[in-house]
């Protein structure tokens, strides 16, 4: 690995994104919105806005990450641009360490904005820093990054890598908790839910959003999605042939 | 002196297809070799063996002495594809300086390769917004920044204008003359006399390698292309 192509790939993929104020925008600023649209629907609920405006603003980046790198990586592979950074000086990991990088910054930026509105404007209170939601947030974002990145290798055109989304992404929220505790569904679904990684990225929002304490079960929820992070990764590095058919 | 490329029965298959039939082919360094043929007939696969990113069946691919693909081979060996494989959405100038990050060039190494292929003056652009034959351009410019010891070249003129055409192949005439080995595929004839070396292929197979003039008289064809079409439409 190198350090210099590492932070090269990383500013090339920011560069690219800054081509692209449109993207920003809505990266930045849907969330944002987002969780304005969920205070006015839960005008005279405010319990419910609070235990489900905090998940849901750490969830955001997971979500939105994996849209943009599987489309970013699926363009990669398909304008060739991959296929010649094969053939150069630069090792698989250097590529993904420099995407981590630069969608790892954007998810920083993503939960600072979408944090200052919903803490600063809507009357979100965590119980705890707000840096502990804006670290929860990024690791949700490189999670989804990752991810995004290792199934844009099943994908070959752009309708597909979108449609993941629903098929990946859907499923994990509609039985992370948010809707449903998970104690309360059937033990099929709970057993379901125990391995999908966005119940832990849930669970450790949950809890800071409702517990007093951060126990042991909020470290024991980021090792999950770190790990569940990593592994993808790897299996992301594993589609990045340099020797194709 | 060893070759700077060494093909030794190499068998391809894509697509449950047999595309590549047992090549036998060495490449001399410090030479332009022109590799021709018709459409379909394998050039591309040859080549993306050569640089080590095609899955082959069978065979030894060797480039300056390692296995084709190496990771010592990395930093020596260019490669531009048919379509110009590029960042749409950033500049020329941005496209160059992240490829030159990767193989240790710096921006002056940008310039002078921005100028070699006549971009100076569409350096901001976006590449989204340059034509093919500009496009085609970035590509090349990318392939020269590492000054590799062997640069392939698929195609590397298709759509530019005579002028530009002149001058790149006179850009590559003077890489071969300062030691770099180039192999180009092309299906137009007239540059088909530029080269030192003519690979011709066809069918997956090769055909004839010779130089020109060889050709020329072998055939008894003046026009390269009259005698390549005289070599291909001979029975096999």
């Amino acid at each position: 690995m190198s350090a210099r192509a590492t932070f090269a790939t990383a500013r090339r993929v920011l560069w690219q994104i800054r081509r692209d104020p449109r993207t920003v925008a809505l990266l930045i600023g849907v969330p944002s919105g987002m969780m304005f649209l969920l205070k006015l629907v839960l005008e005279d609920r405010e319990a419910t806005f609070q235990f489900i405006g905090i998940p849901l603003l750490g969830l955001f980046p997971l979500i939105s990450m994996f849209l943009v790198t599987s489309i970013t990586m699926l363009r990669e592979r398909s304008t060739g641009t991959l296929e010649r950074l094969m053939t150069m000086p630069i090792s698989k990991l250097d590529v993904l360490a420099g995407y981590g990088l630069a969608f790892g910054l954007l998810a920083v930026l993503q939960g600072a904005v979408v944090s200052a509105v919903g803490f600063g404007l809507l009357g979100l209170d965590a119980n705890h820093p707000i840096l502990v939601v804006i670290g929860l947030a990024v690791a949700n974002a490189l999670l989804g990054m990752s991810l995004g990145l290792s199934l844009s290798a099943l994908a070959r055109t752009e309708f597909q890598a979108v449609q993941f989304m629903p098929a990946i992404i859907f499923p994990q929220l509609l039985l992370c908790g948010l809707l449903v505790e998970r104690s309360q569904m059937s033990p099929v679904l709970e057993a379901i839910s125990n391995v999908l990684p966005m119940t832990y990225a849930y669970d450790a929002l949950d809890r800071v959003a409702t517990s007093p304490e951060l126990g042991s079960e909020v470290t024991t929820d980021v090792v999950v999605v770190i790990g569940v992070t990593l592994v993808a990764l790897a299996l992301g590095a594993l589609t990045l042939r340099r020797r194709t058919l | 002196m060893a070759p700077a490329i060494d093909i030794r029965d190499l068998h391809v298959i894509r697509g449950g297809r047999p595309v590549l039939h047992g090549i036998d082919v060495a490449v001399e360094p410090g030479q332009v070799t022109g590799l021709l043929g018709p459409s379909g007939c394998g050039k591309t696969t040859l080549m993306r063996s050569i640089v080590g990113v095609q899955i082959v069946r069978s065979g030894t691919v060797r480039v300056l002495g390692s296995d084709a693909g190496s990771p010592s081979l990395r930093p020596r060996v260019g490669y531009v594809t048919q379509a110009p494989s590029t960042y749409a959405d950033l500049s020329v100038r941005e496209n160059l300086r992240y490829f030159a990050a990767i193989e240790g060039a710096d921006g002056e190494r940008v310039d002078s390769v921005l100028d070699a292929v006549d971009l100076t003056s569409l350096a901001d652009r976006v590449v989204r917004m340059l034509s093919d034959g500009q496009r085609a351009r970035v590509s090349l410019a990318t392939a020269l920044l590492g000054e590799p010891d062997v640069l392939v070249l698929d195609e590397p003129t298709v759509g530019l204008d005579p002028v530009l055409r002149r001058d790149l192949w006179q850009m590559f005439r003077e890489l071969a003359s300062s030691g770099a080995t180039l192999l180009v595929s092309s299906h137009v004839m007239d540059e088909a006399s530029e080269c030192d070396m003519l690979i011709l292929m066809r069918e997956g197979r090769i055909v004839a390698v010779e130089e020109p003039d060889a050709l020329r008289s072998r055939t008894g064809e003046t026009d390269l292309g009259q005698a390549f079409l005289k070599l291909i439409e001979e029975p096999a």
